[in-house]
């Protein structure tokens, strides 16, 4: 078990510097580069530009100096206005992170408890409704929702504001109640949540009919236990061993969804940066925000597989 | 393979309980599944239609009514008899252009699976006969794709794509080959997994015993039996391609203008929804009608093959 984990630890390196190194050629093989603009700069001033950034070197010298500050955990710096990437990533994450983790939070309670609602209630008018949700909240896409909830609850009825993120936006303002406008966290939450609530109940609601048909629930009721405890205690413990493997897939949704999301409400998170990022050829932006985002995704993937191990003591890695 | 399986069928069938089930098909038997899948069959039903409207629409004036980029000078009008989905902010009919996007969602979310499929079965394939090293390179390629976050990689393989200037590379070509080339780690992972436990199975063995060739083996005993769950895997793929074009183009990354796929036709809706709310309305209708038809048929094709549920 441990030696599975720390090997499952250790592999993230190399996963991280392919996607490095990928993406470190692919974002050069993008024609234009980061000086490139409509208005000619002088050919001395663009030089110096290109000096300054050791964007004059060869490709596979400048590639070794790059991977070496990122061995020393230095990210670099962004063209836009010299910003250290770090502290970028460390700024918009922190939005995008509050965003993300409030969706997860609210995904996973609302995802859980409609899917075993709609279990214990298989083929009844309760597990229409909410087999309806799931699959009608898995086909509409979260831009198409934000527009919709925009329309609704911000120019209809003008509860709700459109534009930015109101969670506190420096780590220090997290406990200063002054700092939240839950007018401003609601809609792109509400947006972001909905695909992985749709997702989770399904797989909830799957695994709970699955655990209800084994013969311990019949065992459980025979002796006369009470139909609470018998969900309790017996179904949806055991249930959600399943469940659990949908974290992976769900970090890697709440991921695709902030770029969408954030650029929708004009939230000034990681994932608008990254496009911003891409669209404006900042090299080490680009690194930074994209080598971020697959460490989120592999942590996630393998708090799962390790969670899954623990939960389940059947199953034994090698 | 037909006549092979109805010589054999008297042999194996189960008169234990006194009901003699005729023989059918693995396909057959699937298919008769299918058709009794009320939301398969209405998924089905509305692809369809949808399929039919949008082909012919280019065709037929009754169907299209307006060309989708003519500018006229009634701009934002509700639905009315002549714009059964109203005009745009440029008076361009929406119905026409919401056709348009149709028929651009559908080439992607079509051809992107084309792409899938041939990366995902080339890589699966790899993988399961390759010997113990390319697996293991092979399988661990796939690992590192599927944890490179998707939209970035699709934004910038599109501006890579997009810059050769290369004529073949269409705005719709260019988003099909960008979003095919990450998304194709399912497929191998499903047909590698499929192949390597196939290939423990007796009716395998019996072929090898039979002196069958191994290209035999695959091709005829191993790959038309890992069909079903890719063919289910590759339905699923289809909305899911439709939406990260519909997401990218949302964000004005996708399809370049003047060709406006169904994300472009929102977004450029969503900027005038205080004038009219129509222009949101219909193209994002169409999306989800889209996606559910596809995650229905999905579905239905999921139950009907799932050899577990045979009945």
């Amino acid at each position: 078990m441990l030696g599975y984990t720390l090997r499952r630890v250790l592999w993230i390196i190399p996963v991280l510097w392919v996607i490095a190194t990928l993406t470190f050629f692919l974002m050069q093989a993008v024609p234009g580069g980061p000086f490139t603009s409509e208005k000619q700069r002088p050919p001395a001033l663009e030089e110096a530009l290109q000096a300054k950034y050791g964007l004059n070197e060869p490709l596979w010298q400048q590639y070794a100096t790059y991977m070496g500050n990122i061995a020393r955990g230095d990210l670099g710096i962004s063209f836009d206005g010299d910003r250290p990437v770090s502290g970028i990533i460390r700024h918009s994450g922190f939005i995008s992170a509050q965003i993300a983790i409030l969706s997860f939070v609210v995904a996973v309670t609302f995802g859980i408890s409609l899917g075993t609602i709609s279990a214990l209630n298989h083929n009844k008018p309760l597990d229409y409704a909410g087999v309806l949700f799931a699959t009608v909240g898995a086909s509409v896409p979260n831009f198409v929702l934000a527009a919709f909830l925009s329309i609704i609850f911000g120019v209809e009825l003008g509860w709700l504001k459109l534009l930015g993120w109101g969670g506190p936006p420096e780590i220090s303002d997290i406990f200063n109640p002054s700092a939240y406008h839950p007018s401003k966290m609601v809609l792109p939450v509400v947006a972001l949540t909905v695909l992985p609530a749709a997702y989770i109940a399904r797989v909830t609601r799957a695994s709970v009919l699955e655990v209800l048909s084994q013969d311990y629930i019949r065992t459980a009721r025979a002796k006369g236990l009470s139909e609470f405890w018998v969900v309790m205690r017996h179904t949806i413990r055991n249930a959600l061993i399943p469940v659990l493997t949908v974290i992976g897939p769900i970090a890697a949704i709440l991921v695709s969804g902030s770029f969408i999301i954030e650029s929708t409400f004009g939230i000034p998170g990681l994932g608008r940066e990254s496009i911003t990022a891409v669209q404006r050829r900042d090299y080490g932006l680009i690194m930074g925000t994209t080598l971020f985002y697959a460490l989120i995704v592999a942590i996630a993937n393998l708090i799962v597989d390790v969670l899954y191990a623990v939960v389940d003591p059947r199953i034994r890695y090698r | 393979m037909a006549t092979q399986d109805a010589a054999v069928a008297p042999l194996f069938a189960d008169h234990s309980d006194g009901i003699v089930r005729g023989h059918r098909g693995l396909w057959s038997d699937a298919w008769r599944r299918m058709l009794q899948n009320k939301l398969a069959m209405l998924g089905l039903g509305a692809l369809a239609t949808i399929l039919v409207m949008s082909l012919v629409a280019t065709q037929m004036n009754v169907v299209e009514r307006h060309a989708p980029h003519d500018i006229t000078t009634a701009k934002q009008l509700g639905p009315t008899g002549d714009h059964f989905f109203g005009t745009d902010q440029l008076g361009r009919d929406t119905w026409a252009r919401t056709l348009e996007g149709v028929r651009i969602s559908l080439q992607i979310g079509l051809g992107t699976q084309l792409v899938v499929l041939s990366l995902g079965l080339f890589f699966g394939v790899l993988a399961a006969f390759g010997g113990k090293l390319t697996d293991n390179l092979v399988m661990r390629f796939t690992d590192i794709m599927f944890s490179f976050p998707d939209l970035l990689f699709i934004i910038l393989l599109r501006e890579i794509l997009n810059g050769q200037g290369i004529k073949f590379l269409t705005g719709t070509m260019v988003m099909i080959l960008a979003i095919g080339m990450i998304a194709w780690t399912t497929i191998a992972r499903l047909v590698r997994g499929q192949m390597l436990s196939l290939g423990e199975r007796d009716f395998v063995t019996a072929a090898r015993a039979l002196g069958a060739t191994r290209w035999r083996i695959v091709t005829t005993h191993m790959l038309p039996n890992t069909l079903g769950p890719v063919i289910v895997a590759v339905t699923f793929g289809i909305p899911t391609a439709i939406f990260a074009e519909a997401a990218l183009s949302f964000l004005g990354l996708g399809i370049p203008a003047p060709a406006a796929s169904l994300g472009t036709l929102v977004a450029d809706g969503n900027r005038f929804v205080q004038v009219n709310v129509w222009n949101v309305v219909f193209p994002a209708g169409a999306i989800a009608v889209l996606m559910l038809s596809f995650t229905f048929i999905g579905d239905g094709l999921r139950d009907a093959l799932d050899p577990r549920t045979r009945g």
